[in-house]
């Protein structure tokens, strides 16, 4: 047997250069740390859990697109108009403000099948429009985010309630979606056991099944995929339409965490799933990538959005520093591959 | 010869990885004089006018232009000492005016605004000189593909240009309009301009031509007076070389027929009506020049393209081969001639790389697929095929042009094929990789395997294959039996329909 001694030069070599975007992250968390060393509690612990699990969901859904060369726009949008629909369906009997006055309360897996199912079609629809039309996919997610908002926006503010969030969600959605088990001191919420079913699921998806491998081939290299017989239209629609079926199921989810839902429910959504997807490693030119990477990445930005909050920096200046951290991310990415060529 | 030059390049060498791409070469253009250069595909000519155009740097020689030493920096750099070139492919901004394409990068200005009634004027001045009738405000890509030649052309001239380069200047011009060319040549020949005129075609070089030189390999084989050679002469100092051993034997019996390709015709106008029928453990070679459609060819058989007419037979029933995936199902295999833009995923791993095209195999149930079953083919496939690769987790990437065939064709042999279509199998490969390519190809037509193979060696074709078809401009030029052929055969069949405005254009 041989033993392979550490090498701690070409650890560093890589961690300044092609990870170096984790230890940027790594200081920014040790300073919020020294700013309010109270960031570290259990509670915030939790609170982070709970807050990116669905981030998390949503990501690896993005991720998926990305890693076919796609981007998809209308991520968060999809997810308003399957928040307003879902939770139109799930209100409380006795609620006073019901949309639907005389629905009778319907178990939480028929309108969340209805929004898995609809936004299924959806996404199918944004991915024939990148396959067969040949429409760019920005373009093509990017026109569908704009339909979205304006048919959730149309569906959620009408007579005889108007814009008002849409509340009185049944306590067995929302008990689902912000309760948890007691481990000792730590307490799991019920939301990041979903996102942990979730991750294995997609972990097996992509790295075990052919599908995954299409996915990965796709996302490599199109043509030598076409070519390999793969029939990469299909891979192309299966892929937002999948991802378009987690955005429904993390809608459902959210309408739960956050007990009501508007228009503007999933606003930018997208934003921080790809900056997740860019941060955890995910190239934008497709095909590389990984489930794990994703995770990290939800994790580093919601531990930054809450930890920023945490410390009491203003709404504002969290936009600028995420910013500057996804236009860093992709920077990085593209150097690896000007190196390569 | 006591002549001034124009220009001299002096003893140039260019090495790219693995391959010596110009080897000593010595090219002295005398003033007002056409100087045709003459070899077969990958002969160097292009790889010349590159360095000559300061595309290519130079790894030794030097180049003397007009009595002094220069080193262009590139193709702006060169035209601002007067040589331009006409390139083989045609480089123009479709969407914009012929005059725009023509003084792009050096548009006459009034002030901070571009000059459009000069430009206008320059155009007009320049196209009424060289006869040419095309409109300066119209649009690039709405003219022919001839009319667009032929602008490219004035645009050489407008730099004016003590030395033009033109490769392959007539590939896409009828008899007529090669006439007007050389008219404008015999003109520009009477100003003391010097023309470096590549192409393949023997009797526009015998017509045009003051020197004719003759390469091959990267080396230069002859410089000669246009009347002290003749057409034969150059074809044997182009092919030249003896057949070695650079061929594994071997003992064909080929079986019945299993395939039959009737009448293949292209969507466009690439190739039209070929035929050929293909035995049971045959390897057919393909031959002809670059454009000769015989790419096209091969990718509309395995349904990359469309085709527009013909009918494929696969043992005795026809088969529907419209996509990759059916072709597969249909036990036909391709290895692309690009294999960076259509065979490799580069970043990612020799295992991914070989089992893409096979994953049904290796299936444990349903939903997932067995890395045990994956890992013990990809083992086997790398030692069966001697890939030589650091691990089976390596990016494909990262291993040398000949393994990365490798694995490709190791990729198809899991598809269990039983027609596999090569194209350019051998192309930017060493020696040794090429050899076992040519062993792996053999132990495939000995298990009864039938192979077409594109190549652009005609040394290879004639030692690999047992038939070859020569495809010329798109049309088939004839079938010959690989032991009674030889390269100058081949390339008379290569060049049959060239002289014709023929199918492709």
């Amino acid at each position: 047997m041989k033993t392979r001694p550490i090498d701690l030069k070409s650890i560093f070599k890589k961690l300044f250069t092609e990870k170096i975007i984790y230890v940027v992250l790594f200081f920014l968390i040790v300073g919020i740390v020294i700013i309010q060393p109270k960031f570290l509690s259990i509670r915030n612990f939790t609170n982070i859990l709970a807050q990116s699990s669905t981030k998390i969901i949503i990501a690896l859904a993005a991720g998926m697109v990305l890693m076919v060369r796609g981007c998809d726009l209308s991520t968060g949008r999809m997810i308003g108009l399957a928040a307003v629909i879902s939770a139109s369906l799930l209100q409380d009997a006795d609620y006073a403000y019901r949309m639907y006055p005389h629905l009778k309360e319907l178990p939480i897996i028929v309108p969340l099948l209805l929004v898995v199912a609809m936004c299924a079609c959806l996404g199918l629809i944004s991915g024939i429009c990148v396959a067969h039309l040949k429409v760019p996919p920005i373009i093509a997610t990017l026109a569908m985010q704009l339909v979205l908002y304006g048919a959730a926006s149309i569906y959620f503010d009408r007579p005889p309630y108007g814009a008002q969030p849409i509340g009185g969600i049944t306590i067995r959605l929302t008990r689902l979606c912000v309760g948890s088990i007691q481990f000792g001191p730590i307490r799991l919420p019920y939301l990041t056991i979903i996102a942990i079913v979730t991750i294995v699921i997609m972990w097996i998806l992509w790295n075990k099944t052919k599908f995954g491998k299409y996915m990965y081939a796709v996302g490599g290299n199109p043509e030598a995929a076409e070519v390999s017989g793969v029939n990469v239209n299909r891979i192309l629609k299966i892929t937002y339409a999948l991802a378009a079926v987690m955005y429904a199921v993390a809608a459902v989810l959210e309408v739960g965490r956050i007990g009501s839902a508007s228009n503007s429910t999933g606003n930018g959504y997208e934003m921080d799933a790809i900056a997740s997807c860019v941060v955890g490693g995910v190239s934008m030119s497709g095909g590389i990538g990984s489930v794990g990477g994703i995770v990290i990445g939800a994790l580093i930005f919601t531990v930054i959005n809450y930890g920023l909050s945490f410390i009491g920096v203003n709404m504002y200046w969290q936009y600028i520093v995420k910013g500057m951290i996804i236009l860093f991310a992709v920077i990085v990415d593209m150097r690896k591959y000007a190196k390569r060529k | 010869m006591p002549e001034s030059y124009i220009l001299e390049m002096n003893h140039i060498t260019k090495t790219f990885p693995g391959v010596k791409a110009l080897d000593d070469i010595t090219l002295k253009v005398v003033p007002g004089t056409v100087h045709s250069l003459m070899g077969e595909n990958g002969a160097g000519k292009s790889t010349l006018m590159n360095c000559l155009l300061g595309i290519y740097a130079l790894d030794q020689g030097e180049i003397i232009f007009d009595g002094q030493k220069v080193n262009f920096k590139g193709p702006a750099d060169a035209l601002r000492s007067h040589i331009s070139m006409v390139h083989q492919e045609l480089n123009q901004v479709l969407d914009r005016s012929v005059m725009e394409n023509i003084w792009l990068g050096r548009f006459p200005m009034k002030g901070i605004l571009v000059d459009e009634q000069q430009m206008y004027q320059d155009t007009k001045k320049i196209f009424d000189e060289l006869d040419i009738h095309v409109d300066p405000k119209v649009k690039s890509g709405a003219l022919q593909v001839a009319d667009r030649q032929m602008v490219e052309i004035a645009k050489a001239i407008s730099y004016d240009a003590k030395v033009i380069a033109m490769d392959e200047p007539t590939s896409s011009l009828t008899e007529n309009e090669v006439a007007h060319l050389f008219r404008i040549i015999n003109m520009l020949k009477k100003r003391g301009v010097s023309i470096i005129y590549i192409s393949h075609k023997m009797e526009e070089i015998m017509k045009i031509s003051d020197y004719v030189t003759v390469m091959r390999d990267g080396q230069l084989v002859a410089t000669r007076k246009k009347n002290e050679i003749t057409t034969d002469e150059i074809i044997r100092l182009m092919v030249g070389r003896e057949l070695k051993e650079r061929y594994p034997k071997r003992e064909i019996t080929p079986g019945d027929i299993v395939l039959e390709v009737k009448n293949l015709t292209a969507q466009g106008a690439e190739f039209r009506d070929v035929s050929i029928d293909l035995h049971k453990g045959e390897i057919l070679g393909i031959a002809g020049l670059v454009g000769a459609g015989r790419t096209e060819f091969l990718e509309t058989l395995f349904g990359i393209r469309e085709k527009k007419s013909g009918t494929v037979l696969l043992n005795g029933s026809e088969i529907d081969n419209s996509t990759p995936q059916k072709a597969r199902k249909n036990g036909f295999a391709m290895l692309t001639e690009e294999r960076r833009y259509n065979g490799i995923f580069a970043d990612l791993s020799v295992s991914f790389n070989s089992i893409i095209a096979s994953l049904d195999q290796y299936k444990k149930n349903v939903i997932l697929l067995s890395d045990r079953k994956i890992k013990k083919t990809v083992d086997r496939t790398v030692s069966d095929l001697n890939i030589k690769t650091p691990n089976n987790q390596s990016p494909i990437g990262n291993l040398s042009g000949g393994n990365q065939q490798k694995v490709i064709l190791g990729r198809w042999l899991l598809t269990e094929p039983n027609i596999l279509l090569l194209d350019e199998p051998t192309r930017g490969i060493d020696v040794g990789a090429k050899y076992e390519i040519y062993q792996i190809m053999n132990r495939l037509a000995a298990e009864g395997k039938s192979i077409i193979m594109v190549s652009s060696e005609m040394p290879e074709l004639l030692g690999v294959c047992d038939r070859i078809m020569v495809m010329s401009n798109g049309r088939q030029a004839g079938i010959l039996n690989a032991k009674e052929a030889n390269q100058v055969m081949l390339m008379e069949a290569s060049a049959k329909y060239v002289s014709e405005g023929g199918a492709a254009s």
